[in-house]
């Protein structure tokens, strides 16, 4: 069902069958199970070097040049009026642009999966469109919709809204981008939802409202979560299609992500350090807070 | 196989559903068509000849020319990556395979901005290593090495996810009776594996590229912004839209938009044809 859970998937992941025992030969470490397969030392070897390269040693780098700062340093650059903004503005917003997306991707998610309509495929892959339209792009092209000169934005600003180079402008962009993590993540399950359970429901005298409530949510409610922490996750990370729209005032409309930007044009190198180990930290833990509220849900729905 | 549309709540809810049906379509068309309809109306808002030759000057040329050529080099070694990673994973049981599915997933949850700053802690001019490469006279950061480095990393787990469920899923039956049969490694999975994972493969290849051409936070910190040097053609976007070239700039973006919707049809024609041989949660 959650085959979004990106984070401790790890974790109870399901294994291959294997071909384990199958000819049981002993020649392996005893941290291997026996199996006939060849390549297992070729594959582990490429994958644990290429993975040490790409990944291990560039996060130790971030994991441990902060702290040439010392502790309270760290804490100083993290908490500096400006970045601190930065902090609130980036997971605030990202926190909302999340939370519209619940509705917005559960409303497209269930129109897609529930009616046949003419166009339905078409609307099913142009969900991945926000995936697909490199950042920079749909960056300036947000702009270029919002922007106080362009229609859209003309139409909200004879309202006293302002919405390009505003926290409405960021938020606009980051609903874009978060879009079709939730519809993804909650069109599999109304797919399988069992009809027959809520024709039951129907039977037994439940009215439009109360399936919804009753019965589709509790069953949704992973997917959803799970969808929903996604679009945060990558909303607060989020650069090329905010960076345009933002305006980046200091104080007012500067992201996280752009903080880190600035330190390392400075070339304070263990100031960037620090805000990039934090937002790593930051979306690693929420969204492992979320998955374990995800598998508690699931394991609840299951009773 | 598609879904078929069994639209039998209409019958229960008249009048219901075309409501959401024209609700969503808002949500769509205002949301997330209309980004993709400025582009290419912005890029030929001064007509035709103003976009071709916005398209054809040397700095973007060059900026094209990088984009395929860091792809080029990014792609391929995350694929390699990818089919070792899940033949070890998808094949063998072994100790600590749960460390190394998070790592894999890692970079997907990181900022494409600390993407590119790690390379940076590690290359730059007071990075670990960065005394030695100066006095060495290489160039990693604001070169094309550090483009490649960067974007490797953004792309890193896009095809070991498709691959890993898939064969997981598929298990190792085939396989086994190849070499029972006296088959050899190489031969076995030539033979047997490759087909039965290829447009697995062939689809993250597919996203695996157009988030290679089209990644810009990354890339973007460890450039410079070189002009017809280190500028991959998102950062040619950025830089002309800052010059408030914005026709030239919605041109170079038009090319990238483009790709996004290749991508699109083709990832989706995957969907749609070989949905069996696609990681289940590709099956549409």
């Amino acid at each position: 069902m959650s085959d979004q859970a990106i984070l401790p998937r790890g974790l109870g992941a399901p294994l291959g069958a294997g071909g384990a025992g199958v000819g049981g030969r002993p020649r392996r470490a005893p941290w291997v199970a026996h199996s006939i397969l060849p390549g297992f030392g070729l594959s582990l070897g490429i994958t644990l070097v290429y993975l040490g390269a790409i990944v291990v040693l560039p996060l130790t780098a971030l994991a441990l040049r902060p702290w040439e700062l010392g502790l309270d340093g760290v804490w100083r650059a993290l908490t500096a009026p400006r970045v601190a903004a930065a902090f609130r503005l980036s997971f605030g917003l990202s926190a909302l642009a999340a939370l519209l997306n619940a509705p917005l991707g559960l409303l497209i998610g269930w129109t897609l999966t529930r009616y046949s309509f003419p166009g339905r495929r078409i609307m099913d892959a142009l969900v991945d469109l926000p995936f697909a339209l490199p950042t920079a792009v749909a960056g300036i092209a947000l702009t270029a919709i919002y922007a106080p000169t362009a229609p859209l934005g003309h139409f909200a600003a004879r309202f006293g809204i302002k919405t390009a180079f505003s926290p409405l402008g960021i938020f606009i962009a980051l609903v874009f981008i978060g879009l079709p993590f939730v519809v993804r993540s909650v069109q599999p399950v109304l797919q399988e939802l069992d009809r027959e359970v809520e024709e039951a429901a129907t039977t037994l005298g439940a009215n439009a409202f109360q399936r919804a409530v009753r019965v589709i949510l509790p069953t949704l409610a992973p997917a959803l979560i799970s969808g929903v922490s996604l679009a945060f996750a990558r909303a607060v990370g989020e650069y090329g299609s905010v960076i345009f729209i933002a305006g980046n005032m200091p104080m007012r409309t500067e992201i996280a992500p752009l903080i880190i930007v600035m330190k390392l044009e400075q070339y304070d190198y263990a100031g960037a350090a620090a805000v990039g180990l934090a937002m790593v930290v930051i979306a690693f833990g929420s969204l492992l807070l979320i998955n374990g509220l995800q598998l508690f849900l699931a394991r609840r729905g299951r009773v | 196989m598609t879904a078929v549309g069994r639209p039998f709540s209409q019958t229960r809810l008249p009048g219901f559903a075309p409501l959401l049906v024209i609700a969503s379509a808002t949500v769509m068309t205002v949301l997330v068509l209309l980004p993709l309809f400025v582009v290419f109306s912005d890029a030929f808002s001064k007509g035709i000849g103003h976009y071709l030759a916005a398209i054809t000057e040397p700095d973007a040329v060059s900026a094209m020319k990088l984009t395929l050529l860091v792809a080029a080099i990014a792609v391929p070694l995350n694929a390699v990556f990818g089919i070792a990673a899940a033949w070890c994973i998808a094949r063998f049981e072994f100790r600590g395979k749960g460390v190394l599915l998070t790592l894999i997933d890692l970079p997907f949850s990181m900022s494409p901005v600390v993407s590119g700053l790690v390379w940076v802690l590690l290359f730059g001019a007071q990075g670990w290593f960065g005394t030695w490469l100066i006095d060495h006279d290489v160039k990693i950061i604001f070169a094309t090495t550090g483009l490649v480095l960067a974007t490797i990393l953004v792309t890193f787990p896009f095809v070991a996810r498709e691959l890993i469920p898939l064969m997981q899923d598929q298990g190792s039956d085939e396989e086994a009776a190849a070499l029972t049969l006296g088959a050899g490694g190489f031969t076995t999975f030539w033979r047997i594996t490759l087909p039965n994972i290829r447009w697995a493969l062939l689809y993250g290849v597919l996203l695996c590229n157009a988030r290679a051409m089209g990644e810009f936070g990354a890339v973007s910190v460890v450039s410079g912004h070189i002009r017809g040097l280190t500028t991959t053609l998102p950062l040619h976007v950025e830089v002309l839209y800052n010059d408030y070239d914005f026709v030239g700039a919605f041109a170079a973006a038009s090319l990238l938009a483009s790709l996004g919707l290749v991508t699109l049809v083709l990832k989706t024609g995957l969907e749609w044809r070989h949905s069996g041989e696609l990681s289940a949660n590709r099956r549409h």
